[in-house]
């Protein structure tokens, strides 16, 4: 009778730091979209270049890489992780105000799209819960044929390509959010900061994908 | 070839070499899954195809 007590509570345990963790990480995560978000808007009102952008997206990505991992058990993990997701934001202006000048319902398309997309997804992982475990293996070896296939298209400049890997990078992203919403639910995933980091990656990159693919079909490319 | 292209390839590669350590891992250590495992992901992966190809004719 005891030790089906002490069962029941570690049960109960284990939920409740589940939920926790899942709460946090999406409270977390809606604020850096915020964040990024605005940070993209001030980029899109001082018109940044390029280039800038571009040093931006590097800056987040070495953060990404190196200072996260380092921090992520801490609270210094947070400032990091806004770090990251702002200069991202900072990273996307230039895009934004290219498709913007093209076809302003672009960018409002791909906005409600990519919502639509991480609400349905996060939501079939949170009702099923189903254990998206095995997809691991699968979601990385896709991530790297994309990459080389991106390096590839950087020299030969195919339009098809890049609508190609967009479209796959868009399969893959939201392959990584029903494994990473899975990992949380099963007790995998405990440290909501890098949780959420990995979540807006693949919301961001979702959201660049959809745009080149509006973009390709709707004027542009 | 502008300096901006060069800089993006070189970011994608140094991508690949932090990245490939972690995708031997997961080939690894993946749980095999079986076919209604697979059925669940491409499920709602059909449905998002379906939902960018409304999107598409929506713009």
């Amino acid at each position: 009778m005891n030790d089906h007590n002490i069962s029941i509570s570690r049960s109960q345990d284990s939920i409740l730091a589940t939920n926790k963790v899942l709460k946090n990480t999406y409270l977390l995560l809606s604020m850096t979209l915020i964040f990024s978000g605005v940070m993209a808007s001030v980029g899109m009102a001082i018109n940044l270049g390029h280039g800038a952008a571009m040093i931006a997206s590097f800056a987040a990505i070495g953060l990404l890489w190196f200072a996260l991992p380092r921090t992520a058990n801490s609270t210094a993990g947070i400032p990091v992780l806004f770090a990251i997701t702002g200069l991202l934001g900072l990273g996307l202006a230039p895009m934004l105000n290219h498709y913007l000048a093209i076809n302003p319902s672009i960018v409002s398309t791909a906005l409600g799209g990519t919502g639509v997309i991480v609400l349905g997804l996060s939501g079939y992982a949170l009702t099923t819960r189903k254990d998206f475990s095995f997809m691991g293996g699968f979601l990385m070896v896709g991530l790297m044929v994309a990459i080389v296939a991106a390096i590839a298209n950087i020299f030969l400049q195919m339009p098809v390509l890049h609508l190609i890997i967009s479209a796959a990078i868009m399969v893959i992203m939201s392959g990584f959010i029903l494994w990473e919403t899975s990992s949380i639910i099963h007790g995998g995933q405990t440290n909501y900061i890098m949780a959420a980091a990995s979540l807006f990656i693949s919301i961001i990159n979702i959201f660049q994908s959809l745009l080149h693919i509006l973009g390709a079909f709707g004027g542009d490319d | 070839m502008d300096w901006m292209a060069i800089g993006t390839a070189l970011m994608l590669g140094a991508m690949l070499f932090l990245l490939f350590p972690r995708v031997l891992h997961a080939v690894k250590n993946s749980p095999k899954g079986s076919m209604s495992d697979w059925m669940g992901f491409i499920i709602p992966i059909a449905a998002i195809i379906g939902f960018v190809i409304l999107l598409i004719n929506m713009v």
